[in-house]
């Protein structure tokens, strides 16, 4: 009997996750953009959280906004933030040089007013822009699990 | 027995409980989307989810509702405006472009206008002495718009909203005469937009200017040629060593007049061993006027900074690289930040000869 309930419930937990992903969907194309209807701080904690939960590493936060205000700039929060898999991200730049400069992937997120919004390029055109037939699966990949991070911070509205 | 009762109990339940999930799931995934959800997905992002705006102008603006037919929206939908972020819904199928305009129609405080295709009459050479000098100083020269997007929430532009582009083929194709005439004569409330009579422009001056803004609309939309060629990456070798390669960047960075802000290896941050890995130093820098002039004509472009060349070793070869921004000025359908681009690439390149001479 505890296999079925087990086998139900995660039978219930892929529905909820098909379901969740119809819910809404981010813009893509060249960018994949939201706007979250939260305030800056916590979407910023929701965007950190879903890119670990999404299995990456968070590996640094530049602050636009602060650099900006100390040089005297009026500007709202700013910020862009740095992710990747540290194996995935070396071996790649080791063997596709070419690649540095888009890496680690990373985030744009800004307040606009009382909302947020987060815009990312879309990993998936630098299948053509590259050409390199090996990373397609990861540049797929990226793509997905960026829209699914994206999606995430959203859905918790 | 007693064990059974609940665990019959429970598997009834949860048998339910699937049963109204995967109904939910199959209505919401076979089901005609509505126009709120065509605009939620496709528009809220640029014009906020109540049409308030943000990086698209203010949509459920009740001023800009009553100048805006259904044909207008429509059109604007399926042409965009080249150059000016609002991209073209090409790709749409009609029914849901119409579902997006009947939504937009539930925050109409009155009925939608429907505009005469009649061309207005009046006298073009004249209309361009009225624009020059009552539209130009926001509408810039020529009809070219205002720098910049919708509004300017965070980072000050002199006003609230961007001034459209009179010149672009977008809504010259959308806009018929008798809705320009009407904006102008009205103005729009809520927007830096007067009335006509603010301006103290009669019939006839307003007749002109329909006419001198018409004059901009060519036969076709041109669309200017994208820089498809450009690589997306600028890689340039250097003769020096890694270290001496390094410090050649940051000394021409200076010499660029951008500050030189920090080095770090590409993994830094994570959790990786990294003794065998090749020699990759990222070199980051910025000109703080520079990058607040392009974040005021598009937030969007925070996705490449900050600024950064890579210097790295590569089979006995030291390569410098940097993101190639003319390359990537396509993505943002703006010709506005296309010339900060092309002034970045210009100083990614000088900074990458200069460090190799």
């Amino acid at each position: 009997m505890k296999l079925i309930l087990r086998k139900f419930a995660l039978l219930l937990g892929l529905l909820g996750l098909i379901i969740s992903s119809n819910s809404y969907s981010v813009v893509t194309g060249e960018m994949i953009m939201v706007r979250s209807a939260e305030a800056f701080p916590e979407t910023m904690s929701l965007l950190q959280e879903a890119i670990r939960h999404q299995g990456y590493q968070l590996s640094r936060v530049q602050r636009v906004d602060v650099g900006l205000s100390a040089k005297g700039y009026a500007t709202d929060k700013y910020r862009v933030v740095f992710f990747g898999k540290g194996n995935e991200i070396q071996q790649i730049s080791a063997k596709y040089p070419q690649l540095i400069p888009y890496l680690p992937l990373k985030i744009a997120i800004f307040a606009e007013d009382d909302n947020t919004i987060l815009i990312s390029a879309n990993p998936s055109t630098y299948n053509d822009l590259f050409n390199i037939p090996e990373l397609k699966p990861t540049f797929d990949k990226w793509f997905i699990d960026i829209t699914k991070i994206m999606k995430s911070v959203q859905i918790q509205n | 027995m007693k064990t059974f009762k609940i665990t019959f109990k429970l598997y009834l339940q949860l048998t339910l409980l699937i049963y109204s999930v995967l109904v939910s799931f199959f209505q919401s995934s076979f089901a005609e989307p509505k126009g709120e959800d065509l605009y939620l997905e496709n528009c809220a992002i640029c014009h906020g989810t109540d049409g308030q705006g943000g990086m698209g102008i203010p949509i459920s603006l009740d001023d800009f509702l009553k100048s805006a037919s259904e044909d207008y929206i429509k059109k604007t939908i399926r042409l965009g405006r080249p150059n000016r972020i609002m991209p073209s819904f090409y790709w749409m199928p009609e029914s849901d472009i119409n579902k997006i305009v009947s939504y937009l129609g539930s925050w109409r405080k009155s009925p939608a206008p429907i505009w005469d295709s009649k061309p207005v009459k009046g006298d073009q050479l004249a209309g361009e002495l009225v624009y020059k000098n009552k539209c130009a100083s926001c509408h810039s020269e020529n009809g070219r718009g205002g720098k910049g997007s919708g509004l300017h929430f965070s980072r000050s532009n002199g006003m609230i909203i961007t001034p459209p582009a009179l010149n672009n083929q977008g809504l010259l194709n959308s806009a018929p005469d008798a809705m320009l005439h009407y904006i102008i004569s009205n103005g729009r409330k809520d927007t830096p937009m007067p009335s006509a009579s603010t301006l103290g422009l009669s019939k006839t001056d307003i007749n002109d200017l329909v006419s001198y803004i018409r004059s901009f609309h060519l036969k076709s939309i041109i669309h200017k040629p994208l820089y498809s060629e450009e690589p997306a990456s600028l890689i340039q070798e250097s003769p020096y060593s890694f270290d001496e390669t390094v410090e050649n960047v940051k000394r021409a960075i200076t010499g660029s007049n951008f500050v030189h802000i920090r080095d770090q290896a590409l993994t830094s941050g994570f959790d990786i061993e990294t003794k065998d890995s090749p020699r990759q130093t990222i070199i980051y820098f910025c000109n703080f006027s520079f990058l607040y002039d392009a974040l005021k004509i598009d937030p969007r472009v925070g996705m490449f900074l900050p600024c950064r060349i890579t210097v790295t070793e590569q089979q006995d070869k030291v390569l410098m690289m940097s993101i190639n921004p003319k390359h990537l000025s396509q993505l943002f359908n703006n010709d506005a930040l296309d010339e900060s681009c092309d002034q970045m690439y210009e100083v990614y390149s000088g900074i990458l000869e200069d460090a190799s001479l």
